[in-house]
């Protein structure tokens, strides 16, 4: 693996992200896609004039700690008519599960 | 450009309501008569939701009618970004792949808005998910800008800014992920507030870059903007990102002036330096609002923030980054639409690919390469840094400053398709985005015309909860611009 931004993306590059991103390229998408990323990220040369070294990086506009509460059932926390309304939105389910075509087969 | 017709206020509305001068029913239906004229050319909406508004309204007449005083916002017509959930009520994010979904909750915004008395009448168009400075992006067509048709109103959250500028609302609700509130705002002529990161919730606001996403209002007048924001700001246990200080109200000081205030003009962004690309008028007129606030006061000159010319490649990292782990989510499986595959796997990739469109796929890709082994240094990890550098640098600029100037938008409102190339389109962000990437609140205010008679916004920047001295200065402006 290269690990600079001085990397120019090529074609099959873009495929293989677009796999890992669960999409697929048509080959006139691929054409697009190839030179307006590469465009994208070229502009991401400019960081290379800065010294980082010693700059931490920031996550989050506000240090982030873990949010705690007590372990009790929230008393708006919904019920059966709530499960019914996330099931009734989903693509396909049954016996109150989601349902998918199989996981394994197929290829 | 068509002169606008004066707007009725959003708080002028609450107090005829809450004092029974006028019916929330009659206010409704002024809005609604509205929108019967113009919707079918401006196209701010993916729903209006009239039957429903018309129940709310009048149970606001009859809480009224009883004695009760319904809150601030009292029968006060909003319009809310589709990517806001709304119990049994569509929310799309203007995306194929969520069309027709109806969420089984409100977002606490919505919620919140509901409890200070608004009437909802609709969901407003935007870029898909978010994505985009124009609303050209929306899987079921653009927004036109109502001050000029053949213009675009801004975006990402451009049918909530047209909805206000065409009066089909009084008050609207965007996000604001990069400048999608304050941008649209400035090309429409109308007030946009992005607030300090962690003020309002989040919950129930279909997420974007979890870290940048910030829902604000969008207002006629300066007053209405801050009673939007304080109708939907406040700690929420549910979005753990939310911050529990106590904040100060806005309204009490929209009438406090700027004497005295400390105010700096942002050298970087005002388009002598690397930033290129601002319209000279657009220049003038943030100029010409500087001189305003020192005619009225305040104590102006120029300071440096120098890594905001940064902004924008940091930005382009993030928030891909942050994206392509939010849209994930998007499988065909819990929500939204499938398209059938022979296995999971297959299913989920085919739904996708049908369900996004190209700009989503765009910056889902681009975040999954920056995040990938072997780049992720290089591009996310050195971004995230760029970014201290500029929290950095606007900490320094606090400490001889109160509040900071700059254009909102380097440009007025554009013909559509004059940006169609991705990288032109991203450069409309140049002065929105540093906010976002600091977190800090910002609000564009109209100020003056630029280019073909179109309105300029104006932004002002504070550091973290300095809502009250934004509203200070806007309201001074806002006064100047009259």
């Amino acid at each position: 693996m290269v690990d600079d931004a001085a990397h120019e993306l090529d074609r099959d590059e873009v495929a293989k992200v677009a796999g890992l991103a669960m999409l697929e390229l048509t080959d006139e998408e691929l054409d697009t896609f190839t030179p307006q990323l590469g465009a994208i990220l070229a502009h991401a040369q400019d960081m290379e004039n800065l010294d980082l070294a010693d700059v931490a990086p920031t996550h989050h506009p506000y240090p982030l700690v873990n949010v705690m509460r007590p372990d009790v059932v929230a008393e708006d926390a919904g019920g059966p008519e709530l499960r019914d309304a996330v099931l009734a939105a989903a693509p396909d389910v049954e016996d109150n599960r989601f349902k998918v075509p199989p996981a394994l087969g197929g290829d | 450009m068509s002169k606008p017709a004066p707007k009725p206020t959003a708080t002028d509305i609450a107090a005829q309501v809450r004092s029974g001068e006028r019916t929330a029913v009659e206010v409704l239906e002024e809005h609604l008569a509205v929108v019967a004229d113009r919707e079918s050319e401006i196209h701010a909406f993916n729903v209006v939701i009239a039957d429903e508004a018309r129940e709310r309204a009048s149970a606001i007449d009859a809480q009224i009618a009883s004695g009760e005083d319904p809150g601030p916002l009292a029968g006060v017509p909003v319009a809310l970004k589709d990517n806001m959930c709304t119990t049994g009520i569509p929310t799309t994010c203007s995306s194929k792949i969520l069309d027709g979904w109806k969420p089984p909750y409100n977002g606490t915004a919505v919620d919140k808005l509901y409890e200070a008395g608004a009437v909802v009448v609709g969901k407003t168009n935007l870029d898909e998910f978010a994505m985009g400075s124009s609303t050209e992006n929306s899987a079921f067509g653009p927004t036109l800008n109502p001050l000029d048709t053949s213009c675009v109103p801004g975006g990402s959250s451009g049918g909530s800014a047209a909805a206000v500028a065409a009066g089909f609302a009084a008050l609207s609700f965007g996000s604001d992920t990069g400048g999608s509130i304050r941008q649209p705002a400035a090309l429409t002529g109308t007030v946009g507030l992005k607030p300090s990161y962690g003020t309002v919730s989040r919950y129930g606001l279909i997420a974007f870059a979890s870290s940048l996403d910030q829902i604000g209002p969008f207002a006629n007048t300066v007053a209405d903007a801050a009673a939007g924001f304080e109708a939907v700001a406040g700690h929420d246990p549910r979005d753990s990102t939310s911050i529990p200080e106590q904040l100060r109200p806005v309204t009490p000081h929209l009438s406090d002036g700027v004497d005295g205030m400390r105010i700096g003009v942002i050298t970087e962004l005002m388009g002598d330096g690397e930033l290129k690309g601002f319209e000279p008028e657009v220049i003038a007129q943030t100029r010409a609002a500087a001189d305003a606030l020192a005619a009225a006061g305040a104590k102006v000159s120029e300071v440096s923030v120098p890594s905001v010319v940064y902004g924008l490649t940091a930005y382009y990292l993030i928030a891909p980054s942050e994206a392509s782990s939010n849209l994930a989510r998007y499988d065909g499986v819990r929500y939204g639409n499938r398209v059938t595959g022979v296995n999971t796997a297959a299913m989920n990739t085919a739904t996708r690919t049908a369900g996004f469109g190209a700009e989503v796929k765009r910056r889902i890709m681009l975040g999954t390469y920056a995040l990938s082994a072997g780049y992720y240094d290089a591009f996310y990890g050195k971004a995230q840094r760029v970014r201290t550098l500029i929290i950095d640098d606007f900490a320094r600029a606090y400490e001889d400053f109160d509040v900071l100037l700059s254009p909102t938008s380097p440009c007025v409102a554009f013909p559509f398709g004059a940006k169609s190339d991705p990288m032109t389109m991203y450069l409309n962000d140049t002065c929105t985005i540093p906010s976002n990437l600091s977190g800090q609140p910002a609000i564009s205010v109209p100020f003056g015309t630029g280019d073909r008679g179109l309105p300029v916004g104006v932004q002002i920047l504070a550091p973290m909860l300095g809502e009250v001295e934004l509203f200070k200065v806007a309201a001074v402006l806002e006064g100047a611009n009259q």
